[in-house]
């Protein structure tokens, strides 16, 4: 009976769902997290490379909001800068996984045939391949070790993931009846790609999307605790929580804030990703 | 069922080919010539002919492939230049730790998802359900490296616990206490990761198949709960939360190259890390082999388990 009950036009849930004020909450943390970084410049920020002397391991003060590290810097500078990084090997590294996963995943599902097997074959044994430890090989080999390296590599390793999710997703579309019609009024593959599929599974790519830049971001971090990523003083999320663990015991919040500013930012991505995926009752595989 | 089994197996050969490949060539992607980058600029010439050798660098680059893995497969991985020991040795010391910290977390981990994900699927949206719904949404946000430095702060350093702190890894032979408290911050850290997946996984298979037809029969016979949820539920529950311990041995292996950074613990990840530091390219290249062929087989291991568990995987 429950069967009889589900049964919708597969809209009303889409409305009847709403993603409820902790949903824009995220969004506009995230809103703040991404101008602080572009604009990280132009806000009254102390240079997050100045070292002052005078006030080394200082907590949290009025003159420096979240103290400073062992080098007298300004830990909430520092933690501005750092998110740089981070923001930017977590969307670079997407644009590159979903500028080649995406055309390949819909091109594949919408044309089946030999093409799809072929790259399918390829993904999978691509995707049976442990993605961090190929990464962590290949950027301890290709030096020296550049963000623009990270981005690239991360981005690479992220293709298969994407073009399994994508070509799901569109699988389940391109047997829709509106694609079917589409093809019968003679529309272009072209057309048929861009203007029916692209938009239908937008949504889908979307969450996919962040929770993908939230699995980046991490790797990143990890990278940067383990001292692979970009160099010091430079400073990044992770490279400050593992600078931070030798003067662990004298100043602690040297480890909190990057760690809280990295939990927060993953969380809300998480957050953003999932509300998303039920909101557009989307189940699919999490990256 | 075997044919199967035979198929997969020949999947993985051909995996851990590109692999050998892959790991293979990570040489080539160093700038320059690789002598110089792995003995340095002062190299003597004996020692540059060695390499040569050992590498069969002057031969055409295919045939130093079969060079290689000739070599590797007779279970020489080379002799780091480095610390004038062989590659095999270092990592057969190594990989012990690796696999104790594996067991150790994820028996943590299976020890508290099963039970809670049973409890939360009994009442979904129940307050336990919420609470540990919740709860673990925050924990999936949380990297490892994060849950490590904070749990080292608070309990090695704030509550001042002997034995928790970095550095204080005490081989498993050698004092097996001692090696337990050591081992118990890594293991809890690397348990949290996989405790959230499993607990999430199970909890959404339980409550589908709650709702089967055959759960309703069995309380209609008047079955215990506890009898309906082990025996009746369970292993049908227990396809996806396999495959994703499966798969989640990667990410722990990556996870545990953290804590055993942070910790000094000296498994694979810890000898990787330091490896890298040092430029100990040969030893970089067989870590990389072994742990990516370890992480392969592991998945296959647990695949042949999910199709044990439902055999219906297996005859499709």
């Amino acid at each position: 009976m429950s069967d009889r009950l589900d049964e919708g036009t597969g809209l009303e849930p889409l409305r009847a769902q709403r993603l409820g004020p902790l949903f824009w909450v995220c969004v506009g943390w995230l809103t703040l997290n991404v101008l602080a970084a572009i604009f990280a410049n132009l806000l009254p920020l102390v240079n997050p490379l100045y070292q002052n002397y005078n006030v080394i391991n200082a907590g949290p003060s009025l003159h420096h909001l979240l103290g400073t590290d062992d080098l007298g810097r300004d830990i909430l500078s520092r933690v501005v800068f750092g998110s740089r990084v981070s923001l930017a090997v977590g969307s670079g590294a997407m644009v590159i996984g979903f500028g080649i996963g995406m055309p390949l995943g819909m091109l594949a599902a919408y044309r089946r045939g030999r093409l799809d097997a072929i790259l399918t074959a390829v993904m999978y044994v691509l995707l049976a391949f442990p993605a961090i430890i190929a990464v962590i090989a290949v950027i301890s080999f290709w030096t020296p070790r550049t963000l623009l390296k990270i981005i690239v590599v991360i981005g690479l390793a992220s293709v298969p993931l994407v073009y399994r999710v994508i070509r799901s997703a569109t699988l389940a579309i391109a047997a829709k009846d509106y694609v079917i019609a589409a093809k019968v009024q003679g529309s272009t593959d072209r057309r048929i790609l861009v203007r029916e599929l692209l938009p239908n599974i937008a949504p889908i790519a979307v969450s996919f999307l962040l929770i993908g830049v939230a699995t980046v971001v991490t790797l990143e971090g990890a990278l940067a605790f383990l001292g692979l990523s970009v160099n010091p003083p430079t400073p990044s999320w992770g490279n400050m929580i593992n600078e931070a663990r030798t003067v662990m015991a004298q100043n602690p919040w040297l480890v909190l804030f990057p760690s809280l500013a990295l939990c927060l930012f993953l969380l809300c991505l998480n957050f953003i990703g999932d509300r998303l995926r039920t909101y557009f009752d989307v189940t699919e595989v999490k990256l | 069922m075997l044919k199967y089994v035979l198929r997969r197996l020949a999947t993985l050969v051909g995996i851990v080919f590109i692999i050998s490949v892959g790991s293979f060539y990570l040489i080539h992607l160093l700038p320059g010539d690789p002598a110089t980058v792995i003995l340095g600029t002062g190299a003597s010439p004996a020692n540059r002919a060695a390499l040569y050798k050992q590498l069969g660098l002057n031969k055409p680059i295919v045939e130093q492939y079969f060079v290689w893995i000739g070599h590797v497969l007779h279970g020489n991985l080379g002799t780091s230049f480095i610390s004038q020991t062989s590659v095999a040795s270092t990592i057969r010391a190594a990989y012990p730790i690796d696999l104790e910290l594996i067991v150790l977390s994820q028996l943590l981990a299976f020890a508290g998802a099963i039970p809670l994900a049973m409890r939360s699927a009994r009442k979904p949206n129940g307050l336990l359900d919420r609470l540990l719904s919740a709860g673990s949404f925050t924990l999936l946000s949380i990297p490892p490296f994060i849950i490590i430095v904070v749990l080292v702060l608070i309990v090695s350093i704030k509550l001042g616990i002997a034995n928790t702190g970095p550095s204080s890894f005490v081989p498993l032979v050698s004092n097996w206490r001692v090696n337990l408290t050591s081992m118990a911050l890594p293991s809890i850290t690397l348990a949290t990761a996989s405790f959230v997946l499993y607990f999430r996984v199970l909890r959404s298979d339980m409550i589908a198949t709650l709702q089967e037809e055959f759960i309703t029969m069995a309380r209609s016979k008047g079955l215990s709960q506890r009898r309906i949820m082990w025996r009746h539920a369970f292993r049908p529950s227990s396809v996806a939360l396999l495959g994703t311990a499966g798969v989640n041995i990667g990410g722990l292996l990556a996870g545990g190259f953290v804590v055993q950074y942070l910790l000094g613990i000296p498994g694979l990840g810890y000898t990787l890390i330091s490896a890298i530091a040092s430029s100990d390219y040969l030893l970089v290249q067989g870590i990389v082999l072994v742990v990516s062929v370890g992480v392969v087989v592991i998945n296959f291991f647990f695949d042949f388990l999910t199709s044990v568990v439902d055999p219906r995987i297996s005859r499709e």
